[in-house]
């Protein structure tokens, strides 16, 4: 016979047993839930290594260095995608990354209070537009735009020595250059957030300490705030590599859609996304397998530019936390 | 309000879908060919009977894709299968409308139809060799039209199209250049030029750049204000794209003793004869996987053949000659598991 | 003369000043040229007729069976992305706030928050729209399913990025306090911490939202598209993206004109969802200020 505050312990006992089994479940719930962000990306890559098996073993390396493109010969090389999508990420960091440092510099260091706050929401306001309307607006509005201005670049940059062969074609307003400009814009609110974040967190001591000196508001961003945050700066420029590397929509429709490797940024050309996007839905057999490894290339290049950018901002995080 | 306004859109759609117990959705894709005049037909076929066909156009090579991973339920392609590709993937495919293809242009000052270019002409234009609308070669064909000192941009297509497999197959059989260095494909190499997707996307780019010249269906080039050529043909005469220049070339045809009407009637003899006059097939399974499905395909290219005559011609396309019909029908009784 | 060395410091520093202001003006111009644009032309062909009629009849017809697509797809993926990506969340910020295991996840979940979105719609067309062709024998292919799959990669990370950070703001005192009155953790972390993020927790899913809406990569292999109305979500489904996609691929002026009052409507839904999440933002700081 038990006496009431046994039956009340073993209550209690049972309750609290009852709890730790419904807290375990709930952690694995949670864990497991935690683990799937893990086998996305993790699904993704295989996925698409799975599918393009085909060309990624079959063809190797000369996959990698192939200009050849030719659905009905059935030959593959990436090259031409591979190299458009370079070349317009890359006009896009040489355009955005003054410019984003810029408006970091002036929204941290110049502008009246009052202005900074606006301003800031209005520069990140760039990156919540959708690409499929830059993809609109660069067709319509500003492909003509550049159309009307290529005549001019042609007869003063082209006729630079070294780089001028860069900006000579005729004037149609389409190829890598406009691409390079569109991504730029987009890219531009990505790379600035995290300039202007990581400028304002430069201790007031040592900005002070050096307009103390006397020195000018640019010799204290160019000599203490940029010194002091450059592993974040370059954190910021490869998110925004990141980001242009795998732009789809944008770049389709300004992009020319030409498997050409042209010297100059004035002519058409191709990239990975945009191949899909045109491509992959009439797709069949060794032609398909090609683009779903173009598809895995995309994903590890961007993944390694994204892991550079993250551990590089990780590390300033750590350092402002110690 | 907004809201409100999507509800009861939703309750109507919602209502025309159980009202008649029997529609059936049905999805076709490919060829941007024959987009115009699929969707016309599409749009009224479903008001009359309740039967929804929704075609998207993806391009020859997408169709023809689609329809063997059994995607969709037919697919739609300007390039027709052989026997053995039709046999191995359980296919049969039939024509369902004829019409031209044009070089569509983007010149100022030049009028639709008024400049006049031949097959080795357009064959050099589309490898590079002629850069210039001035060149002596343009010059020649068209001494009566004021041509400008302007570059050519060329616009070709970027996805895998039958317009471009009988483009480039009309050009292969009147240049031997372009047959040795080009070939004829649904994708081609491209020496020069952009690549539009579909012939919306090649209109698009034609109508936006100036001194521009791509490939079109006619209706294409008609709907869009676009400026066309007229073309010199096999029997050496200068043709005008209409409908009369592609029954002419569609006569030509000898449809009984094609097996799956497998033939193109590419650089076709007649005088009056538009030289690059295209039909496009749908293909279909052997055995639908869905029977219910396939038995509405039929159903609806039936009261197209019948019923979309007149909006066809409406759009610039040759509708079926009657004998062709006749026969188009036998061979769905005779391939078709219905 | 030559300039003395703090007339050139002078001079150095005003042309940076300039370069920076002049940096600025460049970036404000692009925002208020591509809004304007998509205002201005967007508004042109705004009208009653856009939301009811559907994309089959091209010119006269309009974007209602795109906009029930979007709708349907972007209420789907919120439905399989927010739980998850609570749950992953909440793992991260309370139950492996510091083991490795979660600082990997939390490091490749921001590498998944801007992976690109067209190798996402590879992936699911090769895991759901191939198998789901296969099994069923073709009937089922492309799909509004498929597609809000692919549009719950994209939310997933934005709301599991969110909640893992609000619940870092949620105070230990809180956290404490109810645990030493004995409830069991799982119900602490629910009905308190949670309830306490909840706002935060909010903002990650409108925010998300406003990621998917002009999401067109992914769904192109996935929902494919479709010119009628579509309720079923297994049938395959029109967006509102993909539908300004194709339009803008069209040479027809009327067609573009329909893209751009497409583009409008999505800049204005995106802008609003931004402004909402950011009121939300301001009054959970300030509540926990």
């Amino acid at each position: 016979m038990s006496s009431p505050i046994a039956i009340a312990t073993r209550a209690i006992d049972l309750r609290s047993r009852a709890d730790a089994r419904h807290d375990a479940w709930f952690r694995w719930l949670l864990a497991s839930c935690g683990l799937l962000v893990l086998a996305a990306l993790l699904g993704a890559a295989l996925a698409t290594l799975w599918g393009g098996r085909e060309v990624l073993f079959g063809h190797g390396f000369a996959f990698l260095t192939s200009a050849e493109w030719n659905p009905v010969s059935g030959e593959y090389g990436a090259l031409a995608p591979v190299y458009g999508t370079l070349v317009t990420s890359l006009v896009a960091l040489l355009l955005a990354v003054p410019v984003a440092f810029g408006i970091a510099m002036f929204l941290t260091e110049i502008a009246p209070a009052w202005m900074r706050a606006p301003v800031a929401s209005a520069i990140e306001l760039l990156a919540s537009i959708p690409s499929i309307i830059y993809g609109m607006w660069g067709l319509f509005v500003f492909v003509p735009f550049m159309a009307r201005v290529e005549p001019a670049i042609s007869a003063t940059l082209g006729r630079l020595p070294l780089v001028g062969g860069l900006f000579q074609g005729p004037p149609i307003g389409l190829g890598l250059l406009t691409a390079g400009i569109v991504l730029a814009v987009m890219i531009l609110p990505f790379i600035c957030a995290v300039m202007r974040e990581v400028f304002q967190a430069v201790p007031v001591r040592l900005r002070e300490s050096a307009y103390a000196l006397g020195a000018t508001t640019w010799e204290v961003v160019w000599h203490i705030v940029l010194p002091y945050t450059r592993g974040a700066v370059v954190g910021g420029i490869f998110l925004g590599l990141g980001r242009a590397l795998g732009e789809t929509m944008a770049v389709t429709f300004v992009l020319g859609n030409s498997y050409a490797i042209t010297g100059s940024l004035l002519m058409p050309g191709t990239s990975i996304s945009s191949a899909i996007a045109n491509e992959f839905n009439e797709a069949v057999g060794t032609h398909r397998s090609a683009l779903i490894a173009l598809g895995f290339l995309l994903f590890v290049v961007t993944f390694v530019v994204l892991l550079v950018a993250r551990l590089m901002l990780r590390r300033l995080a750590r350092r402002e936390g110690a | 309000m907004k809201a409100k306004q999507l509800r009861s859109f939703i309750a109507a759609a919602m209502m025309l879908a159980s009202g008649q117990a029997a529609a059936v959705d049905i999805t076709g894709a490919g060829a941007s060919f024959v987009h115009p005049i699929i969707s016309r037909w599409s749009a009224t076929f479903a008001e009359e009977t309740g039967h929804r066909v929704n075609y998207q156009s993806i391009g020859s090579g997408g169709g023809i894709a689609q329809i063997k991973a059994g995607t969709v339920d037919f697919g739609a392609s300007d390039m027709p299968l052989d026997t053995a590709a039709l046999d191995e993937h359980g296919l049969v495919q039939f024509p369902e409308v004829i019409g031209g293809i044009v070089p569509a242009l983007n010149v100022a000052g030049i009028e639709p139809g008024t400049l006049v270019l031949d097959g080795p002409t357009l064959a050099r234009v589309f490898m590079g060799e002629i850069t210039r609308w001035n060149d002596p070669a343009l010059v020649a064909l068209n001494r009566d039209v004021a041509l400008p000192d302007a570059a050519i941009t060329v616009v070709h297509r970027s996805d895998g199209s039958g317009t471009t497999f009988n483009f480039s197959d009309y050009l292969g059989k009147v240049s031997p250049e372009w047959k040795e260095k080009v070939g004829r494909g649904t994708v081609v190499k491209w020496p020069v030029g952009i690549g539009g997707k579909g012939n919306e996307g090649v209109s698009a780019y034609v109508r936006q750049m100036p001194n521009s010249i791509g490939y079109v269906e006619y209706a294409f080039a008609v709907q869009n204000k676009l400026g066309y050529a007229r073309m010199k043909n096999a029997a050496g005469k200068v043709v005008a794209p209409d409908t009369a220049s592609f029954q002419a070339a569609a006569a030509t045809a000898d449809w009984a003793h094609a097996e799956h009407f497998n033939l193109l009637m590419t650089n076709a003899p007649g005088a009056e004869a538009w030289p690059i006059t295209a039909t496009s097939w749908v293909i279909l399974h052997r055995q639908p996987k869905n029977p219910a499905n396939g038995k509405v395909v039929l159903d609806f290219f039936r009261w197209a053949f019948e019923h979309g005559r007149e909006q066809a011609i409406e759009l610039d396309y040759v509708p079926l000659p009657p004998a062709l019909v006749t026969q188009i029908e036998a061979y769905w009784k005779a391939e078709i598991r219905q | 003369m030559a300039a003395s060395p703090y007339l050139r410091r002078r001079l150095a520093n005003l042309a940076a000043l300039a370069a920076s202001a002049a940096a600025t003006a460049i970036g404000l111009a692009f925002l208020g040229w591509i809004l304007w644009v998509t205002v201005q032309r967007g508004l042109g062909a705004l009208g009653p007729a856009l939301f009811t009629g559907i994309t089959a009849y091209g010119a006269e017809g309009g974007l209602a069976n795109a906009i029930v697509g979007s709708l349907m797809m972007d209420v789907m993926a919120l439905l399989i992305a927010t739980p998850i990506g609570v749950l992953a969340g909440t793992w991260l910020a309370e139950y492996a706030r510091r083991s490795r295991l979660g600082a990997v996840v939390r490091f490749l979940n921001d590498i998944l928050l801007s992976a690109p979105s067209i190798v996402l719609g590879l992936f699911v067309y090769m895991i759901v729209v191939l198998p789901m062709s296969n099994w069923t024998g073709g009937r089922v292919s492309f799909s509004g399913v498929a597609g809000a799959i692919a549009l719950a990669l994209i939310a997933l990370p934005v709301i599991v990025r969110t909640t893992d950070e609000m619940l870092q703001l949620v105070p230990g005192t809180l956290r404490e306090a109810a645990l030493s009155l004995g409830i069991p953790s799982w119900k602490v972390t629910v009905q308190v911490l949670m309830r306490a993020a909840s706002s935060g927790i909010v903002t990650g899913v409108l925010l998300a939202l406003a990621r998917l809406a002009g999401e067109t990569a992914p769904l192109l292999f996935t929902a494919f598209g479709n010119n009628f109305m579509a309720i079923d979500p297994l049938d395959k489904m029109a967006s509102l993206p993909v539908a300004i996609y194709q339009y803008t691929n069209d040479p027809a002026p009327a067609l573009h004109a329909i893209a751009w009052a497409g583009a409008l409507l999505i800049t204005g839904f995106v802008l609003l969802l931004g402004l909402a999440a950011r009121g939300l933002l301001a009054r959970h700081k300030v509540a926990h200020d």
